[in-house]
């Protein structure tokens, strides 16, 4: 009761925040647009192909946080979305078919069916079991594919080339994806702000907040779970799309299961329950992947030691201390 | 055919015994302390690598598993004491967070400390030979070893969980925890004990599999899932589902590679049977997790009281 309070009280009032909101997203998207034409300028061209690579997985985040953060079921096997995606494009064009038209609506679609059906198991159960279970769903899409010999299996699966849209070669170049990925974010942010917002959103986080009682005024929460769990699924494997095109190449690696902890770590660090905090996580994520890549070759201890660090040193775990962050701003 | 199906069932047998080793702790730790622990499989590498550092140091494979078992339990109980403690009571989120570092630490760790490359431990030459069963059968004799070790672990943990004074708050802990508290029993020393078990548990398996597998940085990693899976089906807080539900898994990951391609050539040609079957083999336990949560969301032996 005292946190619903809290919450009502911390909500921010909902004209004032709208103009701010819209006007800094507008600036961000500019300054994003104008990266390629800066980079090339800077002469430093892989700005480009991390910034990108930095969105694909802020949409990969961002569908796990409809899961994670609106629906409070911590999924650890989001990255198997991610991996089919990829491979929908991978085999698709191992036959000849290279056209989004195709691939996309395939991966999207292949993507949520996984979801219906493991979702519909998984979701029969709650706290560490949905952990455990959502993490062995993952691994037995990774170890089909590992196993799936006549596509490359373990090594991988080299792509022909990058996909095209109704024979269109739009995305040869890295600036040129650039701009296809940022699309595609940006119609993903808007589009889950409006699911964020709608009934089937406040039922959502009504059930995350407190489930009985939305059971008690007549909601059940297991379709709109469900639901969400597909759209998230559906969300993660167009990001597996774009990932496959990017490196031109499918692996089984992109649906390990530390991808999906690093999915979860994007969504909390970022901040959950918010649509532009798991970006920004993403962002941080690879950005500090890069940087202490660049120093040694052991950079997972020093992330692991963070993440460690961040744990038991915020009182009341990552979420109160965004808690009090969002309080102090 | 007999022959082979005997040989696979031993190997199911065993494989689902190591992994009753590891899981018999991790569902206590998370039936008692309701902590979820990414990081066990870190454990059963941790004790791998110090059998066989502790191996090649004294040239001996039963003095080094003999020593590695208490540097397990001495790296567990610190563990407990400067990382897992404080996650008590912690939302899971909070947990998986935590212990996903860990793993991330343990792995890197290992990896500085020990190398990239993997170890190897010979067989102890006492145990180096093969036994002769039945008709041509023979089993290498260090498998039966392992099968005889973790059969007499399994019947000293039984014996522990259910007629002792520690395995009855065990078992009062799994069931309602808070209650347990408030009837006075120290619970932080309870699960601190619970933690320590767990962690020499599955660097006893970790030690024992040191001669027969690699030892690798990511060895924890793999066998953390099988570890899940065995949990999920037996039943979260119950050591007796982890036994069945290890024996089941074992079994039905080695047979299920030998015999799934043989099964389906009987219904599609041998190329097609071979390559289904092979890529049907390793999401079999997957299949089989899924199907006995369908009708047992639970487990098949909940040890927590319906709440």
């Amino acid at each position: 009761m005292s946190t619903l309070v809290a919450r009502m009280a911390a909500a921010p009032p909902r004209r004032r925040a709208i103009l701010p909101g819209a006007a800094l997203a507008g600036l961000a998207l500019a300054a994003l647009a104008a990266l390629p034409v800066a980079a090339d300028a800077a002469g430093l061209p892989f700005l480009v192909v991390i910034a990108t690579r930095m969105m694909i997985f802020g949409l990969a985040a961002l569908s796990l946080d409809l899961v994670l953060g609106y629906g409070a079921m911590v999924s650890f096997g989001h990255a198997a979305f991610i991996g089919l995606g990829a491979y929908a494009v991978g085999i698709l064009d191992a036959h000849g078919i290279r056209d989004l038209a195709v691939q996309a609506p395939v991966a999207a679609l292949v993507c949520a069916l996984f979801a219906l059906v493991t979702g519909a198991i998984s979701l029969r159960t709650r706290g560490v079991y949905f952990i455990m279970i959502t993490l062995a769903f993952g691994q037995m899409a990774y170890f089909f594919m590992v196993s799936l010999a006549a596509y490359g299996g373990d090594d991988g699966l080299p792509l022909a080339g990058r996909s095209t849209l109704f024979g269109m070669r739009l995305i040869e170049g890295d600036p040129a994806l650039f701009y296809a990925v940022l699309a595609v974010l940006a119609v993903a942010l808007l589009g889950l702000r409006r699911v964020v917002a709608s009934r089937f959103g406040r039922v959502l986080r009504g059930s995350r907040d407190n489930a009985v009682r939305m059971q008690a005024i007549g909601v059940s929460p297991l379709p709109y779970r469900l639901t969400a769990y597909v759209i998230a699924g559906a969300i993660a494997g167009l990001a597996g799309v774009l990932l496959a095109n990017q490196a031109e190449f499918v692996s089984p690696a992109y649906m390990s299961w530390q991808r999906s902890g690093e999915l979860i770590v994007m969504v909390v660090l970022g901040g959950m329950g918010t649509l532009i905090g798991p970006v920004m996580g993403a962002a941080a994520l690879i950005a500090l992947e890069e940087v202490l890549a660049h120093y040694s070759d052991h950079w997972r201890l020093g992330l692991g030691l963070m993440l460690v660090a961040v744990v038991l040193l915020s009182r009341g775990g990552l979420a109160g201390l965004a808690a009090k962050l969002g309080r102090r701003a | 055919m007999l022959n082979l199906f005997l040989i696979q069932a031993l190997n199911g047998v065993q494989l689902g015994i190591l992994l009753f080793l590891v899981a018999a702790g991790l569902t206590l730790i998370f039936g008692v302390m309701d902590v979820i622990n990414l990081a066990h499989g870190a454990l059963y590498m941790i004790g791998a690598y110090l059998a066989a550092t502790l191996t090649a140091a004294t040239g001996s494979f039963g003095l080094g598993l003999l020593l590695a078992l208490p540097a397990t339990l001495a790296f567990g109980l610190a563990l407990e004491l400067l990382v897992i403690r404080h996650l008590y009571g912690r939302d899971h989120l909070d947990q998986v967070l935590a212990t996903f570092g860990l793993i991330l630490i343990l792995n890197e760790g290992v990896r500085i400390v020990w190398g990239a490359a993997p170890m190897s431990v010979p067989v102890p030459d006492a145990l180096s030979g093969s036994l002769h069963l039945v008709g041509t059968l023979h089993y290498p004799l260090y498998r039966v070893a392992i099968i005889a070790a973790g059969l007499a672990t399994a019947l000293g943990l039984h014996l522990l969980v259910n007629h002792t004074r520690l395995g009855m708050r065990l078992r009062a802990g799994a069931s309602n925890g808070p209650m347990v508290a408030a009837l006075g029993i120290d619970i932080r020393r309870l699960f601190l004990v619970v933690f320590g078990l767990g962690a020499m548990l599955a660097g006893f398996a970790g030690a024992m599999v040191a001669p027969i597998l690699s030892v690798d940085p990511g060895m924890g990693d793999s066998v953390l899932i099988l570890t899940f899976v065995v949990i999920v089906i037996g039943g979260v807080g119950s050591v007796r589902g982890a036994f069945v539900a290890g024996l089941l898994v074992g079994l039905a990951d080695q047979l299920g590679r030998t015999f799934g391609p043989i099964l389906l050539r009987s219904v599609m040609d041998a190329s097609a049977a071979s390559q289904t079957g092979r890529t049907l083999a390793p999401m079999l336990i997957y299949i089989l997790m899924a199907a006995i949560l369908f009708f047992r969301p639970s487990g098949l032996f909940p040890a927590r009281g319906s709440r």
